[in-house]
């Protein structure tokens, strides 16, 4: 653990907070000062959240020797240790300790790439939103919120800090789509999203109400009360934990002590906590990650969001499902996850494959785009149901991956639309004649889409395809009376054709979009972008290749972080 | 009792002595001021009842619980009605500010005078410890408020407000009357902490009566607190009258009635009573709940097809008692979060909803307008009103960082403590119904387009407080006053407890 004297998490999530306050005592007819003002506020935090990565990637080779010695030891809490001493930048103040609330944040393997991710896309969406005159002043406060909430979960070590930010980054994402999104979809579009994402979290969030419930009762059992006592003594959980604590170091303890896995909660016999709420908790968050049949909501939203919603929303929010899940349902209900998984992992597989063959289908640029995300989220899900350390790590860098691919595709969809005024994909062609940049681009992200090696979707993909086979011997399915083994063998297979399709709609939208003949006539106007769409472009394009070059800068880190996720499955 | 104690017993009633000084001061300022000096009497009921709202923690209840039931019995001196006090107070004079600059009735002395009188009787109300206190108080708030109701007397739908609400009215006090009169009828006592014991063997063990006298007195405090399935008069009553009553209806008389019922239920009614083998508090828990699920449901799903912005305010707050109403019925679970989250989501829905009422009040005030599709362009014509509104909606609908995702979070807790996970997935289920019609609002406010939104709604210093003030206690509430306001909630539960 870092002493650090900077409480650079909070600052993280506070200046674009004050930033967003700040701007909504504006003049609102001084559009360039609340643009000033907003970019200041994204580039300061996006240097902090760079600082923030830099300064863990320095520590992960220890973390990672630390994590060993701790899983050779074979301590009963050696999960929750190698999670509570893998994190850095901590901050943790009191919120409300009766009824152990706090205000807990820190940075672990898998915090930090999302951390860097979400500073990068947001300086990218304010740049890309710079020719907003609509309410600028508002768009900008609501943009900056969002981006607050978002940085906050990613931060949060704390359940109840978590839902905090979750939910607060719902409202100006609704704000933002209805009020700037495209006139045609928009109202139906944020509602629906708005919706479907919040009944999903407040499902889960009264699961993680009854789980602390449950963690309760166990550490008030003699049992339970050494456990924690003797966590604390080893400086695991912090001094003075009550039993009622939201705090995910203590739940973690609880969940690797087993305080989940005790059959007959709620009077069933064959019942324990973990297996009835697995599936509530992974997929109420999984509705934010697309997860079939929740994924309604996402192409859609997609599509009528402003551009740099889409961006923020398809790079960022995604992962924060995808995120909040694997926190909640993977490592807090270890043994929900091993019964639960193997037949979620159908769901990603639909995801996948049904994404990408939506995505072929579709005439609208943004659409394709759209449907492309449910597709390669299905791919982060699976991740997580290899349940073992390389299909997790690649579930990792793929959120981060897609992330920076999406965003990307994106900006290229908006800056293409802001001046050809369509979407359409057959009326447009030639496209890269015009805008080189755009559509240089968009190539770079759309083989990164495909699995291209040296760009980062080979990297994260790979991985999930090889944690899938690795893991197929390990996993059967018991449904009744059938017992499907080694099926997963099965599902990779499947899965991969996803990839081919992939190639195709990608290729396709590259050929008839960018390539072929320019309309002159039909696009008269149609010129090279501005110099705020180039540092876009350029800020989402090099991660994809620096990641596809030197997977080293992230990969150690993402399997630092999934590390004790991984001790405590094994455990359970 | 050791011998009358009247300097020691004063504290007890500070405000309310307060109150009717201020009420005298009003009576003469009306009388004595000239015409352009009337807004003076404005500002003096604020300043007044922003005073007064203090003189609770200044005389803050004894701890000894023994020494806490003053007044022959009266009234109970306890951290409980300590909270409620506050809240009413600050409520009160919430309203008497955003009322500065009505044109109807801005500078009319009665109207405060009548106010600052309803104020009075809803003190009483969250202090009271006795039958005949019970009643007392809450006629002298209930009367006054018929009175403002109708206060408009040129304006028929104020009367037909006045006239439902008194109507409805009488005849919730009338069933609470008779469900007193039971009780007293069977053990001679009218001090609600000496009831519970006497209780079973004085009903000869007969649990029928006993749940009779309950069954009346829970229906009364329906009405009062606007509870579904007695809820008929709300949303009449809350659109004819003028829309500063209507907030100070929909805050102050709820809270005060809220705090009666739980200090009532718990008092009269305790765990340990048991009539005839029957455990008395399992049957108004399973009340408690099935009003709640009843009001959340009925408020949410009518507030839905709303055209007019008071009555969706109106059929939302039936939906707002449902919420606190699960807290009632955690009490099962024998800890004080259930109490303690009623108490704080009353103090935050009390300001949160005088904040959404200003809102409504300025607007009207400058348009003339009270229905929705009205509000098209606000953003345009006024960024801070249509922020505001932004803020009490999402407070309403539980949304941080505003205060009720505090109160929420904290309900739905004490629900799943209490072993009640049904309703507490009920209550969240619901909460995502109410955020679709606040979210349509903010919506109508934020994209729709209008014919005046070039006319921009100009706001006076008064209004410019009265938005400031609940604003900042919302987004306070939902961060970082959270804990101290929930600590002091916990505190006055544990008062109720301790009896």
């Amino acid at each position: 653990m870092s002493e650090l004297v900077l409480p650079v998490l909070s600052l993280i999530v506070f200046i674009p907070i004050v930033a967003a306050v700040i701007i909504l005592f504006m003049n609102g007819e001084r559009r360039d000062l609340v643009r000033g003002v907003a970019v200041t506020a994204a580039l300061a935090v996006l240097l902090l959240s760079l600082a923030v990565y830099v300064g863990y990637n320095a520590q992960v080779a220890e973390v990672t020797v630390n994590q060993d010695a701790l899983l050779a030891s074979g301590s009963p809490m050696a999960g929750t240790q190698m999670f509570a001493e893998g994190l850095a930048y901590e901050e943790h103040y009191e919120w409300v300790p009766s009824l152990g609330i706090g205000f807990h944040v820190g940075i672990d393997g898998l915090s930090a790439p999302m951390v860097l991710l979400t500073g990068m896309v947001a300086l990218a969406g304010v740049l890309v939103s710079w020719r907003i005159d609509d309410r600028t002043r508002e768009f900008m406060a609501f943009f900056l919120l969002l981006v607050a909430g978002v940085f906050g979960v990613f931060v949060s070590l704390d359940m109840f800090t978590l839902f905090f930010f979750y939910e607060l980054a719902i409202f100006p994402m609704y704000l933002l789509i209805a009020t700037w999104g495209w006139v045609e979809l928009r109202q139906y579009a944020s509602m629906k999203l708005t919706l479907y994402i919040l009944v999903g979290s407040v499902v889960a969030l009264v699961g993680v109400i009854a789980m602390v419930l449950v963690a309760d009762g166990f550490f008030r059992t003699a049992e339970g009360a050494a456990v924690l006592q003797q966590a604390m003594a080893a400086g695991i959980v912090s001094p003075g934990s009550t039993s009622f604590s939201f705090d995910m170091v203590n739940l973690t303890l609880a969940a690797e002590a087993g305080a989940f896995d005790v059959p007959g909660y709620g009077g069933v016999e064959t019942l324990s906590f973990a297996r009835l709420w697995f599936p509530f908790i992974f997929i109420g968050f999984g509705v934010l990650a697309g997860v079939f049949p929740f994924h309604n909501w996402s192409p859609d939203g997609h599509v009528a969001a402003p551009t740099a919603v889409s961006m923020i929303h398809a790079g960022v929010l995604m992962k924060l499902g995808a995120y909040a899940a694997l926190r909640a349902g993977v490592q807090l209900l270890p043994e929900g996850a091993q019964v639960h998984l193997p037949w979620i992992v159908f769901l990603t597989l639909i995801n996948v494959v049904y994404g990408a063959f939506i995505a072929f289908r579709q005439r609208d640029f943004k659409y394709v785009i759209g449907f492309s995300s449910v597709s390669h989220m299905g791919l982060v899900s699976m991740g997580f149901a290899t349940m073992n350390v390389i299909g997790m790590t690649g579930a990792g860098l793929q959120m981060f991956s897609h992330g920076a691919m999406t965003a990307l595709f994106f900006g290229c969809v908006g800056m293409v639309y802001d001046q050809a005024h369509t979407r359409d994909i057959p009326s447009l062609g030639g496209f890269i004649k015009r805008m080189p940049w755009v559509g240089l681009a968009f190539v770079i992200g759309g083989l990164t889409s495909m699995g291209m090696p040296g760009l980062s979707g080979f990297i994260a993909e790979y991985p999930i395809f090889t944690g899938m086979w690795a893991a197929s011997e390990q996993i059967t399915l018991q449904a009744g009376g059938l017992v499907l083994s080694n099926y997963y063998s099965v599902i990779v297979v499947l899965a991969a054709l996803g990839i081919v399709i992939t190639a195709a709609y990608v290729l396709r939208v590259t050929g008839q979009v960018f390539l072929g003949e320019f309309n002159a006539t039909l696009y008269p106007d149609v010129g090279d972008i501005t110099i705020t769409d180039r540092v876009v472009l350029v800020l989402l394009g090099s991660p994809l290749l620096i990641l596809g070059v030197l997977p080293g800068v992230m990969a150690p880190m993402i399997t630092s972080g999934v590390g004790p996720v991984l001790a405590i499955l094994g455990g359970a | 009792m050791a011998g009358f104690d009247f300097l020691g017993s004063l504290p007890a009633i500070v405000p309310e002595v307060g109150l009717t000084i201020l009420a005298i001061i009003i009576l003469f300022l009306d009388v004595y001021l000239p015409g352009e000096r009337r807004r003076n009497i404005a500002w003096v009921t604020v300043l007044g009842l922003l005073l007064l709202a203090v003189t609770p923690l200044v005389w803050a209840p004894p701890a000894d619980p023994a020494s806490q039931l003053v007044w022959g019995g009266m009234v109970r001196h306890d951290t409980l009605a300590q909270i409620f006090r506050v809240m009413i107070l600050l409520g009160a004079a919430l309203t008497a500010l955003m009322s500065i600059d009505t044109k109807a009735h801005g500078r009319q002395g009665e109207f405060y005078l009548i106010l600052v009188v309803a104020t009075l009787g809803a003190c009483l109300v969250s202090a009271a410890a006795d039958l005949v206190m019970v009643f007392l108080g809450l006629e002298t708030l209930s009367i006054p408020l018929y009175i403002l109701a109708a206060f408009r007397r040129d304006d028929l739908r104020s009367a037909e407000s006045g006239m439902k609400y008194f109507l409805f009215g009488a005849f919730a006090s009338a069933l609470m009357l008779f469900g007193l009169s039971i009780l007293y009828g069977f053990s001679g006592q009218t001090s609600i902490y000496a009831l519970a014991e006497v209780l079973p063997a004085a009903s000869g063990e007969a649990v029928l009566p006993v749940l009779a006298a309950l069954t009346l007195v829970v229906v009364g405090f329906g009405f009062k607190i606007g509870a579904a399935p007695f809820h008929f008069w709300t949303p009449d009553m809350y659109e004819g009258a003028p829309t500063p009553v209507t907030a100070f209806v929909s805050v102050a008389s709820k809270a005060a009635s809220f705090a009666l019922l739980v200090r009532f239920l718990i008092a009269v009614f305790p765990q340990s009573l048991v009539v005839g083998g029957h455990e008395i508090q399992a049957f108004w828990v399973s009340l408690a709940a099935l009003m709640a699920v009843i009001s959340m449901t009925l408020g949410n799903v009518l507030a839905l097809s709303q055209r007019n912005i008071k009555r969706l305010l109106a059929y939302s707050s039936i939906a707002q008692a449902g919420y606190a109403l699960i807290g009632v019925a955690a009490i099962q679970s024998q800890t004080e979060q259930g109490v303690a989250s009623v108490g704080f989501y009353l103090f935050m829905y009390t300001f949160t909803n005088l904040l959404a009422f200003a809102v409504v009040v300025f607007f009207s005030e400058a348009t003339g307008s009270e229905t929705i599709a009205d509000l098209a362009g606000l953003n345009r014509r006024s960024p801070w009103l249509a922020l505001m509104m932004t803020i009490a909606l999402l407070s309403l609908g539980g949304i941080p960082p505003t205060a009720g995702f505090f109160g929420k979070f904290f309900l739905f807790n004490a629900a799943v403590q209490a072993d009640l996970t049904w309703l507490a997935i009920v209550g969240v289920l619901n909460a995502i119904v109410a955020l679709y019609y606040y979210l349509i609002v903010i919506k109508v406010m934020y994209v729709d387009r209008s014919a005046d939104e070039d006319q921009p709604i100009p706001l006076s210093r008064a209004s410019g407080w009265a938005l400031a003030l609940p604003c900042l206690a919302v987004l306070l509430l939902g961060t970082v006053a959270a804990q101290p306001v929930f600590e002091w909630a916990v505190q006055g539960a544990l008062a109720l407890f301790q009896a």
